[in-house]
């Protein structure tokens, strides 16, 4: 009996590690790693050295010059005022249009709410660069549906919108499910008061459903400014269609070009240091007003 | 538990809706929601239109009507035999990285979140502090560290490393963390270490068994996570072979800006990438359970 106790014990001493070893590894090889990597680059640069002919080049500690240059980036701050423009749209209008959705398919009364769920959610399974090229095509005057001869989707002005849109069409079914979702979990009751007053169904929605649901549409603003701060495959799959869409339109793309196109992974590396650590405190200030919110609807309970 | 509980809870919905005003059709609710519908259904459709056009009635003809001379069989033929069929080859791999993928990241989310839920150990808040600063960090700016040290070994420009980069899934672990303590009740496996059952068989054959539909939607989530992926991939390999969809549609697109013709490859392409995941989510809708990820459990 006691030997049998004993082992049990050390056992569950020994499997919760087991189990979590195998994402520990993970992440020290994936994520850790690539990220002090990632600093070490960052404090280095390559210097050419030596005459015409005979010139080597080595990679020598460089302090903090990758940061000055980086911080000093007109091209970095103007492709991050991009992005704010793009998710200023995004932003409001995917989380708007996923509540609004989600309202609707809980009207009493209102029809195709099946087929119409579906449809406003596929585009969810839909990759962005697959999700840009149907996009992208429609902008295309020559191949337009929408009247691209009329308007230059790809105006100065004009391609924020196209771009947004995109972001917008592939993010509103998922946000709108998960909202619809947290509706359907409230117990019906609570409306019969007031129908029962003579409230109507637009006032049910507005006084009642929407703050009951506030903790999800947190959630789902956390999601979409998430994937705001990650933009990349729209603009970078509009590229070769349009020439509005520089090679370095949204910070990634900055990161991307100074890496690979411009063989400079130094500055890259600072580059995406400085980036992750500001995505990082704006995800963290988002995350913590989520808390915040769902805190809130759990103390109005 | 959880799905007797919303069974009941969507049951006595619709009971109070049916039983409620019948009479007519909220007209605007409908509408909008028919709008909604047909902004997400109209570019699918569109791209359902083009693909039916040769190269050159693509520019030439109006773009409502579909064509049906023979535009689309011809499309796919040269479709299969570009870069000799290089594009069936891209969605294999696609397919591939998904689910591989999505069952090894569901899989490692499923150990560590059940762990982190049910044992106290050393480390563990540690632990889960760093997968929560991982759910904020967006894993795309790693993909140029991790491109660099994985060349540095030989395996850039390989299947393992469009995998391997992914299955550290923060965001995987948190919702299984909270699946497996809202699920796995300490009662039950108290009883079975009573019975004898070693910590390893209570983990497998009750703490996974329970949190089942959780890990479908992991699961699931991931695979659509890896199926989306772009950056990863094209920062990673350089073979045409290795390439997703998403990457070799849009490598035939680059290509596409100095010989038009491929447009309408392009497009084709689009279309059968866009019709199999479909296909897909029709057909697991009921496994597909969106109220868990948020993790908000009933």
């Amino acid at each position: 009996m006691v030997t049998t106790a004993a082992t049990s014990r050390r056992r569950s001493h020994r499997l919760p590690y087991l189990l979590v070893l195998p994402a520990v590894l993970l992440f020290l090889l994936f994520v850790l790693a690539p990220g002090v990597y990632a600093l070490v680059l960052s404090f280095q640069a390559r210097k050419v050295t030596g005459g015409l002919l005979g010139s080597t080049s080595k990679v020598v500690y460089a302090g903090l010059d990758n940061y000055r240059s980086v911080l000093g980036d007109s091209a970095l701050w103007t492709s991050t005022l991009r992005m704010v423009a793009v998710g200023a749209i995004v932003i409001p209008v995917t989380v708007g249009l996923a509540l609004l959705f989600a309202l609707l398919l809980d009207t009493p009364r209102a029809r195709l709410v099946r087929f119409s769920r579906l449809s406003i959610f596929l585009p969810y399974a839909v990759p962005g660069v697959i999700a840009t090229l149907l996009w992208g095509f429609m902008y295309l005057p020559a191949t337009s549906p929408i009247g691209g001869h009329y308007v230059d989707f790809f105006g100065s002005t004009q391609v924020f919108f196209s771009v947004a849109n995109i972001c917008v069409w592939g993010g509103v079914g998922f946000n709108m499910v998960v909202i619809f979702t947290a509706l359907r979990a409230l117990p019906p009751e609570i409306y019969e008061a007031a129908r029962i007053d003579g409230a109507s169904e637009t006032q049910i929605a507005l006084r009642i459903k929407v703050p009951m649901v506030l903790p999800a549409v947190a959630m789902c603003t956390l999601f979409t400014v998430l994937a705001a701060l990650q933009l990349f495959n729209e603009p970078n799959t509009l590229k070769p269609l349009s020439n509005a869409i520089s090679s370095d339109w949204v910070p990634l793309m900055k990161i991307y070009t100074d890496a690979f196109v411009n063989a400079d992974i130094y500055h890259a590396a600072a580059t995406s240091i400085v980036f992750a650590a500001g995505v990082l405190i704006v995800s963290f200030a988002a995350a913590r007003m989520v808390q915040s919110r769902a805190d809130l609807a759990g103390k109005g309970e | 538990m959880m799905t007797a509980v919303t069974a009941a809870g969507s049951i006595g919905r619709t009971g109070a809706s049916r039983s409620g005003r019948r009479r007519r059709v909220a007209l605007l609710p409908t509408v909008a929601l028919v709008v909604g519908a047909l902004y997400c259904i109209v570019p699918t459709l569109w791209i359902l239109i083009a693909s039916t056009k040769s190269p050159a009635e693509l520019f030439s003809t109006e773009t409502y009507l579909p064509s049906f001379s023979g535009g689309l069989a011809g499309n796919v033929r040269d479709l299969s035999s570009y870069g000799g069929g290089v594009y069936w080859h891209w969605m294999l791999n696609s397919f591939l990285y998904a689910t591989i993928g999505g069952l090894a990241a569901s899989t490692v989310s499923a150990c560590a979140g059940y762990a982190i839920a049910k044992y106290a150990f050393r480390g563990r808040k540690l632990l889960f502090n760093a997968i929560l600063a991982g759910v904020l960090l967006p894993q795309i700016v790693l993909a140029i560290p991790q491109y660099l040290l994985l060349s540095k070994v030989g395996l850039n420009d390989s299947y393992a490393s469009i995998i391997l980069p992914q299955l550290f899934n923060p965001y995987g672990i948190y919702l299984c963390r909270i699946y497996a303590a809202a699920s796995v009740p300490d009662s039950v496996l108290e009883a079975g270490r009573m019975d004898g059952a070693s910590e390893f068989r209570l983990f497998r054959s009750v703490g996974l068994r329970l949190m089942g539909p959780g890990l479908v939607t992991v699961f699931l989530l991931q695979f659509i996570v890896i199926w989306n992926n772009f950056l990863l991939p094209f920062v990673m390999v350089t073979s045409d072979d290795k390439f997703p969809l998403t990457v070799g549609l849009y490598s035939m697109l680059r290509h596409g800006a100095d010989e038009a013709a491929l447009y309408s490859l392009v497009i084709t392409g689009t279309l059968l990438s866009v019709i199999p995941v479909i296909a897909l989510f029709l057909s697991l809708q009921r496994y597909w359970r969106i109220d868990l990820v948020t993790g908000a459990l009933k």
